[in-house]
């Protein structure tokens, strides 16, 4: 079958690619910064914003609409960032406040709009969940155009973007206009929530921010390689769920790209070189599978020191345990220790080393001075 | 009772019932996963919907909070892995569930009452035609009944575990000091939360939650210093949010739970600015005194320097004072005004001279107040 064949479909496609690609990088600074939810209250901002922008001009040119969206979705951050200096109020709840707030007015208004009966207003509802089939080619070449713009001022100010992003101070004390650049990032990151609203939709947009960019930083240390794979990842979910909505009956197209994107995480989040789940745990296993002996008994070594009229006398697994690293598996060790005969259970379930045990410990003790300076 | 005021007495009940909780959740920063939850709950509800066929059966309720209570965990063990930041983990967990909810309503229950839009906004307007039937007698609506249960189940819960959850909310290291389980607690008002946001959720949309939880606290933590006060401040807005909201919804006729969020903005704004001590008003009210005062101050210095010395006709006259403070001629006419009023200057038609109170404040402006 020729999926691309299809117009309708390979302008959803484009679409999708297009947002995908700027909300995984420019998702990818508002992660590491600490944003990840400001998308949530930027997207939910952006709804008075279209419905007005339509009262307004009467128009559903995306770029009338979009131009609405991002000024009202601008507006909440400067909300939220009012609130938050001015007042004790704290980040979440300044964030929640907008973001509730300002979907509620936009709710007033559409309902508002809709009991007009008028029937321009139809399809402004497809902002809420979004809706890929809707889009159009003058929305698609918005979209491209805005998109590209962001990611154009992205490249240029590289260098400074990722200063501010991960030492703020340093890039003041180097004479950047810190406020402003912080100001152009949000902008950028409004720019990139804006183009999705009508593809993914009011209520999941904030996940195309967040998603490519927690999958991709599990895969990479260094920004530049984050940014890439999260645009990719954000490409591949848009595309991907797209075709799957268009394809299958009754699919919406924003939780469809939503889920494409949360098993993108899962998967890495599991697989991962280095810092994955399994990767860990894999590590984790080999540590238990062969614990370290020695330590532990020259912590039962070092605890016999103290009873040296009662070499035999016993100490307690606990006593051991703090001694040791978290990761030893304290109990494995002691058995072992005890199927060697160099330790041995004493009354009341302690544990003390055998004599023989005892010269292992002097044994290994030597060695060890001896190879010191 | 009318349809109207059925709807009213529903809204005051739910938006009392979200905003106890929410008082906690404002205070211990944790106030979006109040948005995570009421969204989450979703794929909850669906499924036992799907399993039960009946939307008004109890097991919808204990399905979506057990799921909002399994949100809560999702999102801690993804935080607890280090490998996401916790805002990041929010993010993450809540649009998955949610968009598996709207994926099985738009799949396997179209054609029921339970849409997509009513999640979101709510179906307050309807409330009052599912009323609770027992034995063939009208009892009122369904989702009172729903709501007052929830409302005195969080009244109970933070009666009976007062101190701990206060402790645990204002100093949770001492709370865990003194033995209290902090998992305990967070669990328990999570669930409280979850089982808040799912009564909500079928009367007044995800959304309305959200607003409902967070911002009349919210206002309460600019209006009040102390805990008690906070919770009933946070509940008696939540209350007036609800009511105006309404009317407003009722004369415009517009969705009801938007115009309760949008109310919810228009109280927190008021007491952004207006707060007593906090507002932003009461903020610049005092900055403006505190430049004023230290003008008064600096004037007062300059005339005790230059008073009954050669300069003193010059430096001294009020027509040529600004130039030699090096102030904008308005700011020096509103020191000397202020200055005159507070007996601190007396003026000899254009020469000012500080007044025995005014020396002493110059001098104690110069060297300190005097000791003993």
């Amino acid at each position: 079958m020729d999926l691309f064949g299809d117009y309708t479909l390979r302008l959803v496609a484009l679409g999708s690619a297009v947002l995908g690609a700027t909300s995984g990088a420019l998702g990818s600074f508002a992660y590491l910064r600490r944003q990840s939810l400001l998308g949530d209250a930027v997207s939910h901002a952006a709804l008075p914003g279209i419905v007005l922008a339509f009262m307004l001009t009467g128009s559903k040119v995306p770029l009338v609409l979009m131009l609405g969206a991002g000024l009202a979705g601008w507006i909440g951050t400067l909300a939220v960032q009012l609130v938050v200096r001015r007042s004790r109020v704290p980040y979440d709840s300044a964030l929640g406040i907008v973001l509730a707030v300002f979907f509620g007015i936009g709710l007033v208004l559409l309902t508002h709009l809709q009991k007009q009966s008028n029937a321009a207003q139809a399809g402004l509802e497809s902002f809420l969940f979004g809706q890929a089939a809707s889009l159009l080619r003058r929305d698609v070449v918005t979209m491209a155009v805005l998109g590209t713009a962001a990611l154009v001022i992205l490249v240029l100010l590289w260098k400074e973007f990722k200063l501010l992003s991960f030492d703020p101070d340093f890039a003041a004390s180097v004479g950047l206009p810190v406020r402003r650049l912080d100001g152009l990032l949000t902008l950028l990151l409004v720019v990139a929530i804006v183009i999705g609203l009508q593809t993914v939709g009011v209520v999941l947009m904030s996940a195309m921010i967040v998603a490519p960019a927690a999958a991709a930083r599990q895969w990479s240390q260094r920004l530049a390689p984050m940014v890439v794979i999260a645009a990719a990842v954000g490409i591949f979910s848009g595309v991907a769920g797209s075709l799957f909505s268009s394809l299958i009956p009754r699919l919406p197209t924003g939780p469809t790209i939503v889920l494409v994107l949360s098993a993108i995480v899962v998967v890495s989040l599991f697989l991962a070189p280095h810092r994955g789940l399994l990767w860990r745990s894999l590590r984790r296993g080999a540590l238990r599978a062969a614990p370290d002996l020695d330590p532990v008994l020259m912590h039962l070594y070092a605890l016999s020191h103290q009873h040296p009229d009662d070499p035999e006398h016993g100490h307690s697994v606990a006593v051991i345990r703090t001694m040791s690293p978290p990761e030893t598996n304290v109990d494995a060790a002691l058995e072992r220790l005890a199927d060697r005969g160099l330790a041995q259970r004493t009354a009341g379930g302690s544990w003390a080393p055998t004599p023989i045990g005892r010269r292992e410990a002097r044994r290994i003790h030597d060695r060890e001075a001896g190879e010191g300076p | 009772m009318t349809p109207e005021l059925q709807i009213v007495l529903i809204a005051v009940v739910t938006a009392v019932a979200a905003a106890l909780p929410g008082t906690y959740l404002v205070l211990r920063r944790t106030a979006l996963v109040s948005d995570a939850i009421s969204h989450a709950i979703l794929p909850g509800i669906v499924v036992a919907f799907l399993l039960t066929h009946d939307l008004n059966s109890p097991i919808l309720l204990v399905a979506a909070a057990a799921t909002g209570v399994l949100t809560v965990f999702l999102i801690e063990a993804l935080f607890r892995s280090r490998l996401v930041p916790e805002d990041a983990s929010i993010g993450l967990v809540f649009p998955a569930l949610f968009s598996i909810g709207v994926i099985l309503i738009s799949r396997y229950a179209g054609d029921v009452h339970l849409d997509t839009d009513s999640v979101l906004l709510g179906e307050l307007a309807l409330a009052p035609f599912d009323q609770m039937v027992i034995g063939g007698v009208e009892m009122g609506p369904r989702a009172l009944w729903t709501m007052g249960v929830i409302l005195v189940l969080n009244l109970v819960m933070i009666a009976l575990a007062w101190k701990e959850l206060k402790l645990a909310t204002v100093d949770p290291g001492l709370a865990a000091l003194l033995g209290f389980s902090p998992v305990a607690i967070h669990y328990s008002l999570m669930a409280m939360v979850s089982i808040t946001a799912v009564g909500a959720f079928d009367a007044v949309g995800s959304i309305l939650v959200v607003a409902l939880m967070i911002a009349p606290p919210a206002t309460a933590y600019l209006l009040v210093d102390r805990f008690a006060p906070m919770l009933w401040v946070g509940a008696a807005v939540a209350a007036a949010c609800a009511i105006l909201g309404f009317a407003i919804a009722y004369a415009l006729d517009v969705s009801i739970a938007g115009s309760m969020a949008a109310m919810c903005g228009v109280l927190f704004t008021a007491a952004l600015l207006l707060a007593p001590r906090r507002g932003l008003v009461a903020q610049a009210r005092r900055r403006n005194s505190q430049r004023l005062d230290l003008g008064v101050r600096m004037l007062l210095v300059h005339l005790l320097h230059h008073q009954e010395t050669e300069a003193e006709i010059e430096e001294c006259r009020v027509p040529s004072l600004h130039r030699h403070l090096q102030w904008a001629e308005s700011r020096t006419r509103q020191v000397v005004r202020e200055a005159e009023q507070r007996d601190l200057v007396s003026r000899v038609g254009d020469l000012l001279n500080a007044t025995a109170e005014g020396k002493r404040l110059a001098e104690v402006a110069i060297v300190g107040e005097p000791t003993g």
